[in-house]
């Protein structure tokens, strides 16, 4: 394993180099596009957290990416916080509302905590609808211009909110392989893959899933506060259904539990949809076609199917 | 799969293939000429915002063609590149950064739905390039967005509520309920027509704020009042003839109040469509109506001619097939209002996008024509919202027939902002 | 309205709700329990049952209800024969996975919502209902064809009920829910049953589509809601009890109706679902689930 470790940092660090590199040599739209894939990608990887290595499978998720999104866009909004602040009021808050929903829905397993973190979300929007007059409804509200700057940058201009984007990622992204890697992280794994055995050596299940559900979210209210300061919009279609089949789908698609996957089913799944609405109109029969082609031939997610494959070393 | 079994007079495939074909091949073939202004139209072709975002398409199309065998704009020919948005704000603002960035479109304009238009302007004001809604939400006028978005074409929800109420009052009652959608879209309903009812001297006894994700309303009906004269209904979404036909259930053959809605509860909807019958004699706001009025405009049949609509408001191809002839107007007036602000601003390319947005602000009359079928409009260059006149309609014989039309200044309100005092 | 009045309304209207959710979830129920897939395509095959009953009566001439029975047998075979093809094309190929059915169903849903989109069009049409019965209480007219979609839920769920326990076909599929290896060791064809199974779902699906699209008209977006409420009336009846999907959506009907009583609609709606979710969180089981 030792030998393995630092390929695997390697590889990861690797990555980011190429990503940092990637304002020289994109475009300038396509450098906007990854700040956005970036922003997702953290969102999945928490979702990864949770699901990919935990076993919880979550459909509530969107829950936790409004929550950041307003706990960083209200204050924003209406006692005009600046970005530093409102980012770190955004993490808190999906972490609070993550361990809030945990304390209900871990007494729950299997398809039963899905329905039940469905049926939260689904509250949680309403409540945001509910709410209009604070949270500007289903129409939400565009961030003000001074909660955007942090340290004197404007991070509604590329560049500063591409390097925002790639530091929230990259802090994400070595702080998920760092936790996969400890005690704690296989103590998640043994959750997933064998609940009662864990048990018997001495761990309780419940506060693990907690911890790994509140890290959860963490991510994703780092992700819905990161979308709030850098994209300078909030609004309850974060909070819909839609918002948790993403996370899943990403997850699914690059492979759960690998550290990479999130970020590579992000980037795929956007490549996607910009590809095929330049095919043809209906643009919908090529995404679901390649969901199906992809997934038949790679039943594990891609970097899942690769590891299962070739590369076992990968995390 | 299905083919052949569904709808015989939908094309939908082969059209959409070739258009996809046109517009990839396009580009190339009108090079040869002037460069062509290039306008992208952020469009709802999926999501709930669909039954619009067909009609828009049209509607711009026949613009387009309009303008464009006219001589195009300043003598160069115009493309539009439609983008869908899949009515959603998120995709939305990418879509205003595809159009902008890589396909180099001049500006963008179309959407309907406000949090897209919400969820994108932001977007817009950071590329600093011209986004032209045809929403009819208030956001723009209200101060919420910023110096690159205007709506051109469209009165904005306040104006048209407001100038409903007197006719209301005095037509059909002053004891009003109203059943809404519980979004912005029906806030500015419930708040603006509240208001407008009080200082008629009436008043709204109930407000119903129906959640979006409801697809049955009958439990919701007991709630309105005993003494309610008027029910004020507007509704919008896919759910929208089961929200009509589930009023018409609810009251029966009963005693029941007036009737009041707005079209965009039956918008793309056939008001001959069975169980529809009790709305009969009812009324209805409409921003252009439906069906040609007698006393209809020189222009109005050349309108209907260009975008392929019959005398009642459905596509001259299929009579089943009704438009959303009370917004998609907008489009087509908003093209000409783009044509008439680059020509006068001398507009070249994209670094003249601020002078294009000053001469924008600069319009305030405009007249009837063909520029306008709806009617002439008045343009707020401060609160970058235009204002028309507004028409009622009354459901006769299962179709609608114009009753009534508002002039422009009773739409007109003290101006919220003024975004020309705004850095661009 | 006075309270009395008010409350049977409501009533009606919660048992309405209940039989549209038994009949949605009844399909899911089954290759929920049996084949333990979450099929997200679900509401999709009940959207394709809807439209293609639209397709049906507008082409059959004659009298509605003639051209309605048409569609009650036409569009659950067609949508079975389709998720029979995405069974053998696609799940079977993926082995069942849990989580690669995830993935692909979304494509599903996908491919299928855009087909939707492309030939039949955004807009949401009407079907005529097989009758015109118009029930004229003292307070409220009420739509006699919505108390025929309570009696129909009772019957299509009635008739599931007496296949799984009465017939052979019932045997074997419920022989291979509760053990799949056994089943195959006992010369049971697991992938036929599944392919049954995974066809009989979507056809259920279809026809409680055909049945609704009377009183919710036909639009391609329509098997959203379909899907999350019939996942949410499974769960909650406990998985694989059919008595459970049909009490857990009287619960969830009844309940939605009465609470829009006393609330405005959305904190309504907020409640309504709180107190679902809060079912499961003191009974993770469902309410008809063997214990864990």
């Amino acid at each position: 394993m030792t030998g393995n470790s630092s390929k695997v940092w390697m590889l990861h660090l690797a990555l980011l180099a190429v990503l940092f590199s990637a304002q020289y040599w994109l475009s300038p739209y396509n450098v906007t596009n990854l700040s956005r894939i970036m922003v997702l990608a953290v969102f999945a990887m928490g979702y990864n957290l949770a699901f990919g290595y935990t076993g919880l499978l979550s459909l509530g998720h969107a829950l936790l990416l409004g929550a950041g999104m307003y706990a960083a866009g209200l204050p924003a909004q209406l006692w005009g916080w600046s970005a530093g602040p409102a980012f770190i009021a955004g993490i808190a808050g999906g972490g609070l509302v993550a361990a809030a929903l945990g304390l209900l829905a871990l007494r729950t397993a299997g398809v039963s905590f899905m329905i039940v973190t469905l049926m939260f979300a689904q509250a949680g929007y309403l409540t945001l609808l509910y709410f209009a007059p604070v949270t500007g409804g289903d129409d939400g509200f565009a961030v003000v211009a001074t909660s955007r700057t942090l340290m004197g940058f404007d991070l509604s201009t590329d560049t500063p909110r591409f390097l925002a984007a790639l530091m929230i990622f990259a802090v994400g992204l070595l702080a998920s392989l760092a936790l996969v890697r400890s005690p704690f992280g296989r103590t998640m794994v043994a959750m997933r893959e064998n609940e009662e055995r864990s048990r018997m050596l001495g761990y309780n299940p419940f506060t693990v899933k907690l911890a790994a559900l509140t890290i959860s979210g963490l991510y994703a209210g780092a992700a819905g506060a990161a979308y709030a300061i850098l994209f300078g919009y909030v609004g309850a279609s974060f909070a819909t259904i839609q918002y948790s089949i993403l996370p899943m789908l990403y997850v699914l698609l690059g492979g759960a539990g690998t550290t990479l996957g999130p970020f590579l089913g992000a980037l795929l799944m956007f490549a996607l949809i910009e590809a095929a609405t330049g095919i043809t109109t209906a643009h919908q029969f090529i995404v679901g076609a390649a969901l199906v082609v992809l997934v038949l031939f790679a039943p594990k997610g891609i970097l899942g199917t690769i590891r299962e494959r070739w590369v076992r070393w990968l995390p | 799969m299905t083919n052949g079994l569904l709808h015989p007079t939908r094309r939908g495939l082969l059209m959409a293939g070739g258009a996809g074909l046109l517009t990839a091949a396009l580009p190339g073939y009108v090079a040869a000429q002037a460069a062509p202004v290039k306008i992208g139209f952020q469009l709802h072709r999926t999501g709930i915002g669909a039954a619009y975002g067909r009609w828009y398409e049209r509607t711009a199309q026949a613009a387009l063609k309009a303008i464009n065998d006219a001589g195009g704009i300043a003598g160069r020919p115009v493309e539009i590149l439609f983008e869908d948005d899949a009515t959603d704000p998120k995709r939305g603002s990418e879509v205003v950064d595809k159009l902008t960035q890589s396909d180099g479109c001049d500006l963008v304009m179309g959407t309907l739905f406000s949090h897209v238009v919400m969820g994108s302007a932001p977007r817009a004001g950071e590329l600093k390039v011209p986004y032209l809604v045809c929403s009819e939400g208030y956001h723009v006028a209200s101060g919420a967005l910023n110096r690159w978005t205007l709506q051109p074409g469209i009165t904005d929800v306040r104006a048209q509520i407001s100038t409903m109420a007197p006719w209301v009052a005095a037509n059909l009652g002053k004891k009003v309920t109203m059943v809404f959608p519980d979004y912005a879209f029906g806030h500015d309903h419930r708040d603006f027509f509240t208001a407008a009812i009080q200082a008629q001297g009436g008043e709204v006894v109930a407000q119903i704020a129906v959640p979006p994700t409801e697809t049955s309303f009958t439990r919701y009906f007991p709630q309105i009042p005993a003494e309610t004269e008027v029910l004020y209904h507007v509704m919008v979404g896919p759910a929208v003839l089961t929200f009509v036909k589930e009023l018409g259930e609810f009251y029966g053959t009963g005693a029941k109040p007036a009737l009041f809605g707005f079209i965009d509860s039956l918008e793309a909807v056939d008001t001959a469509t069975p169980g529809l019958e009790f709305l009969e004699g009812s009324h209805f706001w409409e921003a252009h109506p439906r069906v040609k009025a007698a006393d209809a405009g020189e222009h109005e049949g050349h309108y209907r001619a260009a975008v392929g609509v019959d005398d009642n408001g459905a596509s001259v191809s299929d009579a089943a097939d009704v438009s959303t002839y009370s917004h998609m107007f907008s489009t087509w007036e908003t093209l000409y209002f783009i044509k008439q602000a680059m020509e006068a601003s001398g507009y070249t390319g994209p670094a003249d996008r601020q002078k294009l947005v000053e001469a924008m602000e600069a319009i305030t009359d405009l007249p009837y024509g063909i520029e306008r079928p709806q009617g002439a409009k008045r343009f707020n260059g401060k609160t970058h919202q235009v204002f028309g006149a507004q028409h009622i309609s009354q459901v006769q014989g299962g179709k609608l027939v114009k009753v009534h039309t508002t002039t422009i200044d009773e739409g007109m309100y003290e101006d919220a902002v003024d975004y020309t005092t705004m850095y661009f | 309205m006075a309270f009395g009045p008010f409350l049977l309304l409501a009533l009606m209207e919660g048992l309405v709700t209940a039989a549209v959710l038994a009949l949605a979830a009844a399909g899911l129920s089954l290759v929920f329990g049996v084949m333990r897939v979450v099929n997200v395509a679900h509401g999709e095959f009940y959207m394709l049952g809807a439209v293609l009953a639209w397709a049906v009566t507008t082409m059959i001439p004659g009298p509605p209800a003639l051209a309605f029975l048409a569609a009650v047998i036409i569009a659950p075979l067609l949508v079975a024969a389709l998720a029979a093809a995405a069974d053998g094309l696609i799940l079977k190929r993926l082995n069942y996975d849990p989580e690669a059915t995830i993935v692909a169903t979304i494509g599903l849903l996908y491919i299928l919502q855009q087909a939707a989109l492309s030939l039949y069009g955004p807009n949401a049409n009407p079907v005529t209902a097989p009758f015109e019965w118009r029930i004229q209480l003292p307070w409220f007219g009420y739509s006699g064809y919505k108390l025929f979609v309570v009696f129909a839920a009772g019957m299509v769920l009635l008739a599931l009920w007496l296949f799984m326990n009465r017939t052979k076909a019932g045997l074997v599929m419920r022989a291979t829910q509760v053990d799949r290896t056994t089943a195959q060791a006992f010369g049971i064809n697991v992938d036929r049953v599944y392919m049954g199974t995974f066809a009989l779902g979507a056809g259920l699906a279809a026809l409680a589509g055909v049945l609704v699209v009377p009183i919710q008209q036909a639009q391609y977006l329509m098997g959203h809601d379909p899907l999350l409420l019939s996942f949410i009336v499974v769960i909650i009846g406990g998985l694989g009890s059919l008595r459970g999907t049909l009490i857990a959506a009287l619960v969830i009907g009844l309940s939605d109706g009465v609470i829009s009583m006393f609330f405005t609609p959305t904190l309504a709606k907020i409640l309504a679902t709180l107190l679902v979710a809060m079912v499961l969180v003191f009974r993770p089981q469902g309410l008809f689930g063997a214990k864990a």
